[in-house]
């Protein structure tokens, strides 16, 4: 008896260890920025190919780096999805545990929107505006130039800028550890942050100061914290007609009857503008894929192909219409034929 | 009595007559102020039900569109072709835009075609390939089948869509709204039944989404939860309650039982990351990991719910068996355990109800994932019904919102069902001594 439970328990040990020692379908890991992307392809991949469909796990890009870049072999993640470019601390870090092969691609745009509800004016801000709003410490608004910073003292948007309406500042928006709020700071805050000529001209002293200063959101209750769910930012903002929400396009997208883009220098975040570059807050988006995995994990190559095609990523394609913005005809080739040619990264 | 006894007992009687009125008022508070809490709870409970069903009723119909597909052999494959691979390799999207091209032959604008084609869900054209896989001898042959329309047609037909809004803002425009218009004129357009929601695993189409991978995949992790916890659980309640010396290592092993079932569950969730896949180097996302995750969480629900059945014997029952001649070991297999077993039981389905609504330890071990396939096994990657639960309420597209309600209600009436089978199980099996 003893025996035979004994017996039982190591097969069914050794059974596990055998099946986790193959597996047919593709790992997928990394930003929930692109996971509404990929995870469309995936599903198209799956049923248009003899291949299983693809797993994907929503980690968030550096969450997903970090899987990604543990280690070669199949408990380990094939591609990571990623709303930010790899570091070169990544890079490192993958190269030390022996992945040396990756190859990047990029998917296309997207635009980050700073909107509000249908119900209450269109906002028309500068980059520089939501860098005063939101900085948590801001230049002396009685001397700017003097080098001088102060807790942010603005309650309102017309202390900002005279011609914005007499609203108290609210903005809800995504929490640190979002891959949207990196961008944020880095494309809106920052750029607003480098109008002003005295913080500019810091960044080549100090670079870590000026970081600082220009990616540092107030914590006094005016710009809230409202999860990673983009959703819920919308239902807030339909309740509540004062506030600013901070999301990604698509969301503003797929609910235009109900929230409406902000201006942003002029320029409204839609589809169009947004792929022609003009609109300031977009960036773009990558996943990177391991190369030792190609060939050993049935379906890699096929799964790029669909990615690259121009019915997926094309401008026309089934991504556009999830509100993804495509890369420009020129950029798109030169980025399949890296990975026609399994091209590796080159920081 | 004398005079002055007399006198106090007057005093003393005005007094506590004074004081009744008050003391009556206080009663009457007292049971006002629990029957508000009930009536407070009850508000709420209804809220969130009324809420939820007011969302997500309308997920369990889906719009239909009828579709006169001629079945064209240049576009699929030849008349009598049966080979499954010639047959899966062809141009299907392109039979269901031909078809809607012929229905409304005036667009004839690219732009506009696109549009016309949005009308009709992408998975019009899978729909279409399995009919002909499985029946090839249609190939050449017109036939009307009714395939879902795309959720934003489903919205308006559902009556989500304002259509008092400026077309720019709506996700349907005009010219959609005059062909959609023409196509319910014509009686093509049909609200019914939504089997997909049941049959399907998870899609990033509204209209192709369903329920049953999440579902499949919660039976194999409860599955799973069930066969590790229930037998270690009732052990080691056994164990600590029958055998085991008291003394302060078992009073220690108690404490630390009681502890452990108030531990915060994604803690169990990282204990799980580091053992069963860093440690062991299972997959993630499979529900063998998840179950062994949730059985530790349920282990002390079940050993404590164990051991309170087992207090309950009493023990003239033991020391009738013992006095006949049983060894402790027929005592307890023969007599005490058969009599706690349905509180036993009762404690083991409250805690897989429990773990059937967890999904915080789930995060850690990769179950947050978009999985299209239905599981077929426990090592299969599978998400369970509240991971798809948070991933819908997360997804952009409006159609998602009553399907997360509606997700929502499958769960309670899951949640629901089990409680009830423990509340049945206490009726019919609880002895009282």
């Amino acid at each position: 008896m003893k025996k035979l439970i004994s017996a039982a328990v190591a097969l069914s040990l050794t059974g596990f260890v055998g099946m986790a020692s193959a597996r047919d379908y593709i790992n997928v890991v990394g930003s929930s920025t692109v996971y509404p992307f990929a995870t469309v392809v995936a599903e198209q991949f799956g049923k248009t190919s003899k291949f299983k469909t693809p797993k994907i796990e929503s980690t968030g890009s550096g969450g997903g780096l970090k899987l990604f870049c543990a280690g070669v072999g199949v408990e380990h993640a094939d591609i990571t999805n990623a709303s930010r470019r790899i570091k070169k601390s990544e890079v490192e870090r993958c190269a030390g545990n022996g992945i040396n092969d990756i190859i990047e691609v990029k998917v296309g745009y997207d635009g980050i929107a700073l909107a509000n509800s249908k119900a209450a004016p269109q906002f028309s801000v500068t980059r520089k505006d939501i860098f005063l709003a939101l900085a948590k410490e801001v230049p002396d608004p009685k001397a700017s130039e003097s080098g001088r910073l102060v807790a942010n003292p603005y309650q309102t948007w017309k202390e900002v800028n005279a011609s914005l309406p007499d609203m108290a500042i609210e903005v809800l928006g995504p929490p640190p550890t979002s891959g949207t709020r990196d961008a944020f700071a880095e494309l809106a805050m920052e750029g607003g942050c480098k109008k002003i000529g005295w913080i500019k001209a810091m960044k080549k002293k100090d670079k870590k100061m000026y970081k600082s200063i220009c990616h540092t959101v107030r914590e006094d209750g005016k710009y809230i914290e409202a999860g990673e769910n983009d959703n819920l930012i919308v239902q807030k903002l339909e309740a509540n007609k004062g506030a600013l929400g901070v999301f990604g396009y698509s969301f503003l997208d797929q609910n235009s009857d109900k929230v409406q883009g902000s201006l942003v220098d002029g320029v409204a975040p839609t589809f169009e503008l947004i792929a022609d570059g003009s609109y300031p807050v977009s960036r773009p988006l990558y996943f990177y894929v391991k190369k030792a995995h190609v060939g050993k994990i049935p379906g890699i190559n096929e799964y790029l192909a669909e990615f690259t095609s121009d019915k997926a990523w094309g401008d026309e394609g089934y991504l556009a219409d999830k509100g993804l913005i495509p890369m420009p005809t020129e950029e798109r080739k030169a980025f399949k034929s890296d990975v026609d040619g399994l091209k590796n990264l080159n920081l | 009595m004398n005079k002055q006894q007399q006198q106090q007992h007057e005093r003393s009687m005005s007094r506590v007559e004074k004081g009744l009125a008050r003391r009556y008022r206080q009663e009457r508070n007292f049971k006002r102020l629990g029957l508000g809490a009930i009536l407070m709870g009850l508000l709420f409970v209804s809220f969130l039900f009324i809420s939820i069903f007011a969302n997500g009723y309308t997920a369990f119909q889906q719009t239909f569109v009828k579709l006169d597909v001629f079945y064209d052999p240049e576009v699929i494959a030849p008349v009598g072709e049966t080979d499954p691979d010639v047959l899966s390799a062809g141009h299907y999207g392109g039979l269901v835009k031909a078809t809607m091209r012929e229905l409304f032959p005036s667009v004839t604008n690219r732009r506009d075609k696109k549009k016309l084609y949005g009308l009709i869900s992408t998975g019009a054209a899978f729909q279409i390939r399995e009919r002909v896989m499985q029946d090839p001898s249609v190939i050449g042959q017109r036939e009307s089948i009714w395939v879902p329309a795309d959720d934003d047609v489903d919205m308006l037909i559902k009556g989500h869509i304002d259509l008092s809004l400026p077309e720019s803002d709506r996700r349907i425009k005009d010219d959609q709204l005059s062909w959609i218009q023409g196509m319910q004129e014509d009686g093509r357009v049909e609200k019914r039944f939504n089997t997909t929601f049941f049959a399907a695993g998870d899609s990033r189409e509204p209209e192709l989404s369903g329920i049953k991978g999440a579902a499949v995949g919660s039976f194999f992790t409860l599955l799973i939860c069930l066969a590790i916890s229930f037998p270690v659980g009732v052990a080691a309640a056994v164990y600590l309650e029958e055998v085991a010396p008291k003394n302060r290592w078992t009073d220690l092993i108690e404490v630390n039982i009681n502890n452990l079932a108030a531990v915060p569950s994604i803690v169990f969730g990282l204990l799980g990351l580091a053992v069963f896949i860093n440690f062991f180097g299972l997959p993630r996302s499979v529900p063998l990991v998840g179950g062994l995750v949730l059985a530790l969480m349920t282990l002390p629900t079940i050993i404590i719910a164990s051991r309170v059945a087992l207090k309950s014997v009493p023990p003239s029952i033991r020391e009738a068996a013992l006095g006949v001649g049983a060894s402790p070991m027929q005592t307890i297999t023969h007599h005490v355990l058969p009599l706690a077993l349905p509180g036993m039981l009762t404690g083991t389905i409250i805690g897989m109800a429990q773990a059937l609504g967890e999904t915080a330890p789930l995060l850690m071990i990769g179950m947050v994932a978009f999985i299209v396939d239905i599981p077929g096994g426990a090592m299969d990657p599978s998400a369970v019904l509240p991971v798809q639960i948070y991933l819908w309420a997360d997804s952009p597209e409006r159609a998602f919102v009553e399907r997360t309600s509606a997700a929502i209600m499958v769960l309670l009436v899951f949640l629901i069902s089990m409680n009830l089978l423990a509340v049945w199980l206490r009726k019919k099996f609880e002895r009282r001594w």
